[in-house]
């Protein structure tokens, strides 16, 4: 229980809302008056507004807010944040300081493309090097999170069928039901009609269903590997052949990047796209859900529909190429998440060669050892070697002791530990899918498992113990269906 | 490697209680020929912490920074003065390395931070509500474009020429690829817009300040968006709505914007964050997440969650409002703070630094021989009408150390003299007059 101590209780006081610390005249930052000469504004601008109901606070007033906020969130840089699919790796230091330098964080996105030579180094240096990781002939980095790439993804395969006058045949693309939501949600966006393709026992792929959906009124096959659950998929290039043989294409949901880094390459694999996770793999940070960070690989069919700018070598050095014909056109206003590719480079650069496949290895054997360590207490979901992430289920403890996967989750709260990902992939009953990362000690995964087999154990002797957890955090279990019903999205002025 | 912390030791022990000899062997299910050795991988050899920094250093050094060049480069981008204690709350560990709040009893201060943040735009903008934010003011634009479309039951939206022209290519790109038409309703002789080709669009959409800088009569959006009977979707730069009338005072459906401005790095573009704020009755249709106030279950306390959950990807799969699945919290956390720390009187300051810069500005350069191209009202931003090629006139500036604007020649037909020039809270007289006196030199 040593995680208890020193983590946040229940007694300390509720924060108050910034606008309950406002006081009429105070200001938090010295912003300059000008010095240039005075003018009448409603004259210069027409109406000017009167009412602006913003607080006033001083500045220590509001470091205060705001640190007193950061003791009620939890970080990676808190403690244990085994979030399955999200990749909650340590995010190094290193990466914050050179995204800070002046000479990056202070480019205009539309001074003229002569003056960032050096911005252009650092882009056509993470493609370069993502080109190498996954094996693909093309690289962008202009989606600016996950589901924005997967979206790119698609569009570029919706542009290579119209180019080939197969656009309005080819409506449908194929989601196992294990897909994240993101998978359906982008097909959505495209314009296409989702149809799920089941999940075998096994977890692999169901290959019959699949050959059954399979036609040529298929755009696509989106498929994560290794899969949701955890699992590489066996017979992927197999299925690669299956969807090409209809002349369809496969896009590789790259959530699971991380089991993969340096050991083997999406690429090889017969996917002709897919997306990668900067903010997961390449660990620049979440940021408390964004800024995310989507680059794309594709095959060299699709690159005369990249999104513009192409940054590529020339003649003339690195070059933003924006005379593309065949484009899509843009997807972002920029250049993508340009600070976060800095951060990405860094990191990339801080493995080399040398290291990088140390980052799959290491968090297929911590996935592994959790696996191993809880399999007693909580069986995996398959009698499989697992990748980067393990997936159990607790379907016992709901049967036997009316304890959900979402109990055991908040108890490991009050342990000090964030909580698994929950009920995801939907297949799983009572899922709990744990994702280490490389970066966590063996001590600590170790803690981590020890306090699961408490709970486990705490199920089964008490179980309101976990149904009413977490009992250490500032607020205990909240009502999200007063939440709906009684909508308050904001704080409003007091009406005089 | 510092980022691995397993030791020899620590190998061997979890391989044992795993039961297999290798690593290599927790891969066996990865066919062989897909499998790549350890090292062997094209890629640039490892560097040490201190050769890293300087290797990044040498690398950023090449490049002309906003700091060491006088700005007057807008174009949705700004220069403006990020508080230190922006860097000081976003640096914070706890907010830096969180992720989405899904546990929200262990994320009370990432959500209430957003729900101040939400208070915060709405006000801005003068809407009832804002999501947790988007990933940038183009991409909000066109989620907001997507949302009349699927609210009028519509695949035609309207969209002024004076929108930033890499708006309207995002937007190109999102409604293409969804099968509507986008309608460019033209930009009239003195910068504002025209919307007699609106008929049959969900929405129009319009800028304000426009791209050109031209304060748009939002009274006569809200009549061509009735009579059309289409929303009124309105791109909005925060800054500018401490001082102008907000766009909900004129009825706008949806606001949406770039935050940037609002204490966000330029960063070459990115990350930057969203803003997205509608009225009360379009709360269902909004893509993204809301944060909203509850209580406990089982006590009294409230707190904070995200809410309307069901709109979204995770749940609701290909019938989803959006893809969308994060929100740009950390850089909406650097746009609370900055909300926070200029507060009502610093961004009305900030605001009307700007303008009275602006204005100055204005008559200096024409003092110099450049004309005005719009007489419409601006706030902060302007195009001028040169005697020489814009393009030449800014590279000559540039080499005196001032950064003049962007040469709209390759965004506008017709607009090949024109430079458009941003004047911020940033920009002192002295600079102004600089800018003045080396653009008559160029001139000459």
């Amino acid at each position: 229980m040593s995680h208890l101590a020193g983590f946040r209780t229940k007694r300390m006081p509720e924060p108050r809302l910034i606008f309950d610390q406002s006081n009429t005249g105070r200001v938090g930052c010295n912003v300059p008056v000008a010095d240039t000469p005075e003018v009448d504004l409603s004259e210069v601008l027409g109406d000017v507004r009167e009412d602006l109901h913003l607080p006033e606070v001083g500045e220590l007033e509001l470091l205060r807010h705001f640190t007193n906020l950061s003791h009620i969130n939890f970080g990676i840089e808190t403690g244990f944040y085994p979030l399955g699919s999200c990749t909650m790796k340590y995010n190094p230091k290193i990466n914050e300081k050179t995204a800070g330098l002046p000479g990056f964080a202070n480019l205009h996105p539309m001074q003229p493309v002569e003056t960032i030579p050096g911005a252009l180094d650092i882009l056509i240096g993470v493609q370069e090097m993502l080109l190498a990781i996954t094996g693909f002939d093309e690289i962008t980095l202009q989606p600016l999170a996950g589901a924005h790439g997967e979206m790119t993804c698609l569009m570029l395969i919706k542009a290579y069928f119209e180019s080939r006058g197969e656009g309005t045949q080819r409506h449908t693309v194929l989601v196992p039901d294990s897909a994240h939501g993101t998978n359906p949600a982008s097909a959505a966006r495209c314009g296409y009609d989702v149809k799920p393709i089941p999940t075998r026992e096994d977890g692999n792929t169901d290959l019959e269903a699949l050959a059954e959906a399979l036609n040529d009124s298929v755009a696509a096959l989106m498929l994560t590997n290794p899969s949701t659950l955890g699992l590489f998929e066996p017979n992927i290039e197999q299925i690669c052949d299956m969807v090409h043989a209809v002349g369809a294409q496969v896009f590789c949901d790259g959530a699971n990047m991380n089991a993969m880094v340096g050991t083997t390459r999406p690429g090889d694999h017969g996917f002709d796209c897919m997306h990668l996770n900067l903010h997961k793999t390449f660990s620049t940070p979440h940021g408390g859900g964004g800024p995310g960070c989507g680059a794309i690989g594709l095959k060299s069919h699709l690159e005369p529909f990249l999104p513009i700018p192409v940054v590529r070598r020339s003649s003339a050095g690195v070059v933003a190429d924006y005379d593309r014909p065949a484009s899509i056109g843009r997807v972002s206003a920029f250049y993508g998440q340009f600070l976060m590719e800095v951060r990405a480079y860094t990191y990339l650069r801080a493995y080399g060669k040398e290291k990088m496949a140390d980052i799959s290895r290491h968090a297929v054997l911590n996935a592994n050892y959790v696996r191993a360590r809880l399999k007693d207490v909580l069986p995996p979901a398959h009698d499989r070697p697992c990748m980067h992430e393990c997936i159990l289920t607790a379907e016992k403890y709901k049967k036997e002791n009316g304890v959900r996967a979402l109990d055991i989750s908040k108890r490991l709260i009050d342990y000090g530990f964030h909580p698994p990902t929950n009920y995801f992939p939907l297949i799983v009953p009572e899922c709990l899918m744990i994702e280490p990362t490389e970066t966590e000690t063996k001590e600590t995964l170790d803690e981590f498992c020890d306090a699961m087999i408490e709970i486990c154990r705490e199920a089964v002797e008490s179980p309101d113990l976990l149904h009413d957890a977490p009992s250490t955090q500032i607020v205990g279990r909240l009502d999200e269906t007063t939440a709906v019903k009684n909508l308050d999205v904001r704080w409003f002025p007091p009406t005089v | 490697m510092p980022y691995i912390p397993h030791t020899d030791n620590d190998r061997r022990e979890m391989l044992a209680t795993i039961g297999v000899q290798t690593i290599d062997e927790l891969f066996r299910e990865i066919p062989e020929n897909l499998r790549v050795a350890p090292g062997s991988l094209d890629l640039p050899p490892a560097l040490d912490e201190p050769k890293l920094f300087s290797h990044l250093w040498e690398i950023s050094k090449k490049n002309v920074n906003m700091a060491d060049v006088t700005c007057f480069l807008g174009a949705g981008i700004y220069d403006r003065y990020i508080p230190a204690t922006v860097g000081a709350v976003i640096s914070r560990g706890e907010f830096l390395t969180a992720y989405t709040p899904y546990q929200p009893e262990a994320s009370q201060g990432y959500l209430q931070a957003i729900y101040e943040f939400q208070t915060m735009v709405a006000e801005l903008y003068g809407m009832d509500l804002s999501n947790a934010s988007m990933y940038d003011g183009s991409t909000s634009m066109a989620e907001a474009a997507i949302m009349a479309t699927s609210i009028k039951r519509r695949e035609r939206v309207g969209v002024s020429e004076a929108v930033h022209p890499h708006y309207r290519q995002v937007l190109n790109t999102y409604c293409w690829s969804m099968g509507i038409d986008v309608v460019t309703l033209p930009a009239t002789e003195s910068g504002a817009t025209d919307y007699t080709g609106a008929d049959g669009c969900a929405c129009v959409i319009v800028q304000y300040p426009n791209f050109f800088g031209t304060i748009e009569d939002l009274k006569s959006t809200r009549a061509a968006a009735d009579e059309h009977d289409a929303l009124m979707i309105v791109v909005a730069d925060p800054v500018a709505c401490a001082l102008l009338k907000s766009p909900g005072s004129f009825g706008a459906d949806i606001v949406v914007g770039e935050g940037q401005p609002m204490g966000v790095a330029m960063g070459l573009g990115g990350p930057m964050v969203g803003l997205f704020a509608t009225k009360k009755s379009l709360i269902r249709q909004i893509p993204g997440r809301i944060v909203g106030k509850t209580k406990e279950t089982h006590g009294d306390r409230p707190g904070f969650v995200m809410t309307l959950r069901t709109r979204e990807q995770d749940i609701r799969r290909e019938k989803a409002t959006s893809n969308i699945c994060t929100n740009e919290a950390l850089m909406a956390l650097a746009s609370t703070v900055y909300m926070i720390a200029l507060g009502k009187n610093g961004m009305r300051q900030v605001a009307e630094t700007s303008v009275r810069n602006t204005q100055y500005a204005i008559a200096q350069l024409i003092a110099a021989g450049a004309k005005l191209k719009f007489a419409h009202k601006v706030f902060d931003e302007f195009v001028l009408e040169l005697p020489k090629d814009p393009t030449m006139v800014r590279d000559a500036l540039l080499e005196k150390g001032i950064l003049a604007g962007l040469p709209l020649g390759p965004y506008y037909e017709g607009l090949d003299n024109c430079l458009l020039v941003a004047v911020t809270e940033m920009r002192t007289m002295e600079q102004i007059d600089q800018f003045a006196a080396c653009l008559k030199e160029v001139l000459a």
